[in-house]
């Protein structure tokens, strides 16, 4: 299955990390993959560092384990990167990406010495401005979208309208912050090294 | 045609149950099964079943309420994990003594203690010499597929037992995955109605459930009871063979996987067995003869086809995702051996024990047992039958 792509996503509890990665298999079921999208369930605790994972390729996935050498690693809040050994197993062909208002010399350190393409973005600033609030995993949800090309902008955008006019039924007026904050972060993602 | 949709392992068994539709449904929440009566008590709200659906205090209550359903003449179902499987103890006993087909998903977990909310299969093994049909499923679409099946099985007037469909805990209940599904008159016109031959509620019959039974016939109704677990045998190929016209989807006694020609063979059961595909396809490409055997029917034991299909590797090794804690092997290393003895076969076995309290099992841990495989096939010999997969080094740590 050379054309799996595995994801593994870095959050703490409370930010939506997980609903990040269920939304990403949805998308991508929904331009007709194979998908998984799964977290590792400990003591979840609001502000506990999470992980959650996701598959997706063009054949169907048999394998049932953690993900330990991911094409793609998405860190959705950089006090973890203190803690957590974020590019452990990372391939150098894949990418990294990581909500932060820090530049490439303060986030070296934390990196490791991972040679691949590394991306950050400001989900905070993003989210604040389209939404008012702080919900960093729309933005993230959209900055793996673009890094990964899994799809198109057109298709994720689209598809995602679908998804939150169902997910967001019984509150509509958030249906449109979260699409700018979608659209903001396609294109405000940035390549740093 | 069927509907292309992504749904957790839970949700998947949530919406069979929606289109089975049973009569009551009695259930407790534990982690990880909470999802299922979770979802299924939002089907009833919505009225898109007709469910008496009872919020009881306890496991023991849910499987006694289904119990009094179920003798009553109505279709009962509950579901549940580890430690709730152990409170339903004394009535899961009940349940199948009683010849009440009850239709039970077992979200796998490990039994306590020490407290652990993770997936192996010691809640599974508590109950498999109680006289319940026990399904095991590699995915989502097995759950939901095996759940389909379930109520033909079980209330087959040759077979008349309770049938648990067990899937991993987290593994596969919370992974969201893609998945056919019937259509919901599909499955309403398989699985058919429930015509009991005698129930409590038939007042052109009374009939008492469950009275004394001492010295004078408790032996033969045991043996009726065994005989039944037998008969299922037959029953459960016969509803697959149905099922594949229904759905195109095969389903066997357990699951054979590039055995043919096997030299080296991998014997496991649930989530385990789709890492092990993946890894037996590697080993392929090198023109290594590695194969899988996914039992997927546990209880009836298939005895002599296991045997059979075994019977041709040069070494086997046997999975058990639960210790059995006795110093003499897994219970399916037990069971997959002894079948092999009493068939007169003899291939060299290793038994491993595995993937404890959620322990992550990777290709990496199975190709190891293929490794150590080949090393039995090259030197013909087994050293120590009862190995670990996984353990920390020295297990001390």
């Amino acid at each position: 299955m050379s054309n799996m792509i595995e994801i593994r996503w870095h959050g703490r509890g409370g930010q939506g990390a997980k609903t990040a990665s269920l939304l990403l298999a949805d998308a991508a079921f929904n331009t007709g993959k194979y998908i998984q999208g799964f977290p590792e369930y400990g003591p979840e605790r609001m502000g506990a560092p999470i992980t959650a994972y996701n598959r997706i390729s063009s054949e169907p996935i048999r394998i049932h384990s953690n993900i330990y050498e991911p094409d793609y690693v998405v860190v959705v809040d950089d006090t973890l990167l203190e803690s957590v050994d974020v590019t452990a197993g990372l391939k150098e062909t894949g990418a990294i990406i990581i909500n932060t208002k820090r530049d490439k010399e303060h986030l070296q350190k934390s990196l490791k010495g991972y040679a691949g393409r590394v991306y950050t973005i400001d989900a905070k600033k993003i989210s604040e401005e389209a939404l008012g609030k702080y919900f960093p995993n729309t933005p993230m949800l959209a900055a793996i979208v673009k890094v990964s090309g899994i799809m198109s902008d057109e298709e994720f955008l689209q598809d995602m309208q679908g998804s939150f006019k169902h997910k967001f039924a019984k509150k509509p007026e958030v249906i449109d912050g979260n699409m700018k904050a979608l659209e903001m972060a396609l294109s405000q993602v940035t390549q740093i090294q | 045609m069927s509907i292309r949709e992504r749904l957790s392992g839970n949700e998947a068994s949530a919406v069979a149950m929606r289109q089975i539709n049973p009569d009551v449904v009695a259930a407790f929440p534990i982690t990880p099964s909470t999802e299922i009566p979770q979802y299924f008590s939002t089907f009833v709200s919505n009225g898109s079943v007709d469910t008496e659906f009872v919020a009881v205090e306890s496991e023991h209550s849910a499987m006694s309420a289904c119990i009094g359903a179920e003798a009553a003449g109505g279709r009962a179902m509950t579901a549940t994990s580890s430690n709730g499987l152990a409170l339903m103890w004394e009535m899961i006993y009940i349940a199948s003594s009683l010849r009440l087909p009850i239709v039970m998903p077992l979200v796998n977990r490990a039994i306590s203690g020490p407290l652990n909310i993770h997936n192996d299969h010691s809640d599974a093994m508590g109950i498999r010499d109680s006289g319940w049909i026990m399904l095991f499923s590699e995915t989502n679409q097995e759950a939901y597929d095996n759940l389909i099946m379930a109520h033909r099985i079980a209330e087959h007037k040759d077979v008349m037992l309770p049938l648990a469909v067990c899937q991993d805990g987290f593994i596969t209940s919370h992974s969201i995955e893609n998945i056919e599904l019937i259509e919901d008159d599909k499955v309403k016109e398989f699985v058919g109605t429930y015509q009991p031959e005698h129930y409590l509620l038939n007042k052109k019959e009374p009939i008492a459930v469950g009275p004394m039974d001492l010295q004078a016939y408790l032996f033969e109704h045991k043996y009726q009871q065994a005989e039944a677990m037998r008969n299922a045998k037959k029953v459960i190929l016969e509803v697959a063979k149905d099922f594949e016209k229904l759905t195109g989807r095969k389903y066997g006694l357990f699951e054979e996987y590039k055995t043919e020609d096997a030299e080296m063979i991998v014997v496991c059961m649930n989530s385990t067995a789709g890492t092990t595909k993946v890894v037996v396809d590697e080993l392929r490409e090198k023109g290594i003869k590695a194969g899988l055997l996914k039992i997927r029917v546990f209880r009836p034991f298939p005895v002599e086809e296991v045997a059979k299909a075994l019977s041709h590797a040069k070494a086997i090794a046997i999975l058990d995702k639960a210790d059995s804690l006795n110093g003499a092997g897994g219970a399916l290393f037990q069971d997959v051996t002894s079948a092999m003895y009493v068939n007169n076969i003899h291939v060299p076995a290793i038994n491993y024990v595995y993937g404890i309290g959620g322990r992550d099992t990777t290709t990496k841990h199975i190709e190891s047992v293929f490794d150590d495989l080949a090393e039995i096939v090259k030197t013909n010999t087994v050293t120590n039958p009862y190995r670990y997969l996984g353990l920390k080094k020295g297990g001390n740590q």
